[in-house]
């Protein structure tokens, strides 16, 4: 090990039992990493907020009791309920308390109640080239790829030691030589409408993390410049089917500029070319149903943003839910209270639509057995809803999701995805 | 007839038990139901089978960074695999069993068996060393 005197000041708990159990934990992961050596980190974002089980909130009172404090600017992902919501859904109350012992937990520590998973839409966005330490697949994919941050895809109970140390292993991303691309993707013959529309973004990034694992993708023959809605939309997806934490779009993200720039030196390991007849099959792997009764549209994972909020008020206003469907919007505190001194929250209520904050659909168990059906714009809730919360799902833009609700059965228009 | 892998110890300990093996990636959140250790992953060719108690072979966790609480919580159940073989070093899963040393001292052995990960398969017995080899019998 090759560790400072200030690392093993901390491993000898010179700087308290907190510093001394959050350094052991760094220490001991240096080898799965593979390195001797850690980095100082200057923010993090800690995906360890969520609750999971006695382990995981165990873990948190221990470091809280132990005097643990984060030395750096730290965000807090979700939670594990809607800490001032729950009581309208089909949470169970001890879930709630434990939840919520949780959040206060890591609140203890100094850490700032974000409770989101799209930090980026409201906090301060760390800088191209800073080293930072997330968690959250989704988080730490945007951070890389459209910031050009450098954060490893933290696990959670790592994220929380970093930020309690200030350092982190110094490996893999945080790393300029690690961070070139390695496997090309080549979009082909895509037309232009369907590059604009939100839903093609889920369905390639569906497409190119399930075909990437790992590996750090580069695209090419995109002709659009994607919204930043797009681009979390794109990562989100790839960081569900595969473990991507940074990709590279050719021209639009801050480490590509050109084809060269973005694989250095090196020749891609593999060239796919993606064809809409691929495109269309990734698509139909994000549903496990189709025309339907509808029990539930939820939107938002990650996090809905403020133009999303804009863009589904103009979808909706002077419309009205069908009866038999409820209509979910998970967000953050932060952007539903922006939401709502816009304006959009009145006609999105009048619509018939609620808003969730603090958490989402996965991550505390608000849905009722009776939602057996749901629909969404977000493949990475079509990802992992049939898995987490045994619901038949069905992937659509927003659109889509809109007229299915009001008419009370999915609805899909397919007029882009046919040849 | 059996053959031996030299793997990485990323958590050292000792497990011997059925081999429950696939080549495709797990995300352990979504994919890993802490209660029961089933693999619920329904896009999963393990989907279905439980992996408590078995010696578990994927080549790497996926998705989530929840993974490593699921499977701490699954320690914590007594619900976790026995041992787990990746063909990498993953830090999600050797951190779940790091965790599970600091706050329950229960470890379960990871090991990284890189080459030696494509020869496992899903019915064979294992058994799990403290220095990393892990001795297949067929």
């Amino acid at each position: 090990m090759n560790l400072t005197a200030g690392d093993l000041a901390s491993l000898n708990g010179d700087r308290g039992l907190a510093h001394k159990m959050a350094m052991t934990i760094l220490v001991r992961m240096l080898p799965a990493f593979g390195t001797e050596r850690l980095l100082d980190i200057t923010a993090a974002h800690i995906d360890s907020s969520l609750y999971q089980g006695d382990a995981t909130l165990y873990y948190a009172e221990k470091l809280a009791s132990l005097g643990a404090q984060v030395v750096v600017p730290t965000t807090l992902n979700v939670s594990g309920v809607d800490e001032h919501g729950w009581q309208r859904w089909a949470v169970p109350p001890e879930w709630a308390d434990k939840a919520r012992r949780q959040m206060m937990a890591y609140q203890s520590m100094g850490c700032k109640p974000t409770w989101t998973c799209a930090p980026y839409q409201e906090s301060q966005r760390p800088a191209l080239g800073q080293q930072i330490a997330w968690g959250e697949s989704s988080a730490v994919v945007f951070a890389n790829s459209v910031l050009g941050a450098r954060t490893e895809r933290y696990p959670d109970l790592l994220d929380i030691c970093a930020a309690v140390t200030g350092r982190a292993p110094a490996a893999g991303l945080h790393l300029e030589a690690n961070r070139r691309g390695q496997v090309l993707f080549h979009l082909k013959g895509i037309p232009a409408r369907l590059q604009e529309d939100d839903s093609f973004y889920g369905v390639l990034g569906h497409l190119i993390g399930s075909r990437t694992r790992d590996k750090i993708p580069v695209i090419i023959g995109l002709d659009v410049v994607p919204s930043e809605d797009q681009l979390k939309a794109l990562g989100a997806a790839m960081a569900s089917s595969g473990a991507v934490a940074l990709f590279h779009l050719v021209g639009v993200t801050p480490e590509a500029p050109t084809l060269a720039v973005a694989f250095g030196k090196r020749q891609p390991e593999r060239e796919t070319v993606v064809t809409k007849a691929d495109l269309r099959l990734a698509r139909q792997a994000l549903s496990t149903a189709r025309d339907e009764a509808l029990d539930l549209v939820v939107l938002g994972s990650p996090h809905f943003s403020l133009s999303e909020f804009a863009k589904l008020c103009g979808l909706v206003s002077g419309k009205k839910l069908h009866a038999n469907v409820r209509f979910l919007i998970t967000a953050s505190r932060v952007i539903r209270a922006i939401a709502r001194q816009q304006g959009y929250l009145v006609a999105l209520e009048e619509f018939g639509a609620s808003v969730t904050v603090d958490t989402c659909i996965l991550t505390t168990p608000m849905l009722p057995q009776t939602v057996r059906t749901l629909m969404t714009n977000s493949a990475k809730y079509a990802y992992y809803a049939p898995g987490l919360l045994g619901t038949r799902v069905i992937y659509g833009n927003m659109e889509d999701c809109v007229r299915s609700a009001i008419r009370g059965r999915v609805t899909l228009d397919d007029s882009l995805w046919d040849t | 007839m059996g053959h031996i892998i030299e793997g990485t110890v990323l958590v050292a300990g000792v497990a011997e038990g059925p081999v429950l093996a696939s080549s495709e990636p797990l995300s352990f959140w979504g994919g890993y139901d802490q209660r029961t250790g089933e693999i619920i992953d329904r896009r999963h060719p393990l989907s279905g089978r439980v992996a408590a108690g078995c010696v578990l072979a994927v080549p790497a966790s996926r998705g989530s960074t929840t993974t490593t609480a699921v499977l701490l919580e699954a320690v914590r159940c007594g619900m976790a695999p026995i041992a787990i073989i990746t063909e990498n070093p993953d830090t999600f899963l050797t951190l779940a069993s790091v965790v599970a040393d600091e706050l329950y001292d229960k470890p379960i052995p990871v090991i990284a068996a890189e080459g030696g990960f494509m020869s496992l398969r899903s019915g064979q017995h294992a058994r799990v060393q403290a220095d990393g080899r892990i001795v297949i019998t067929d």
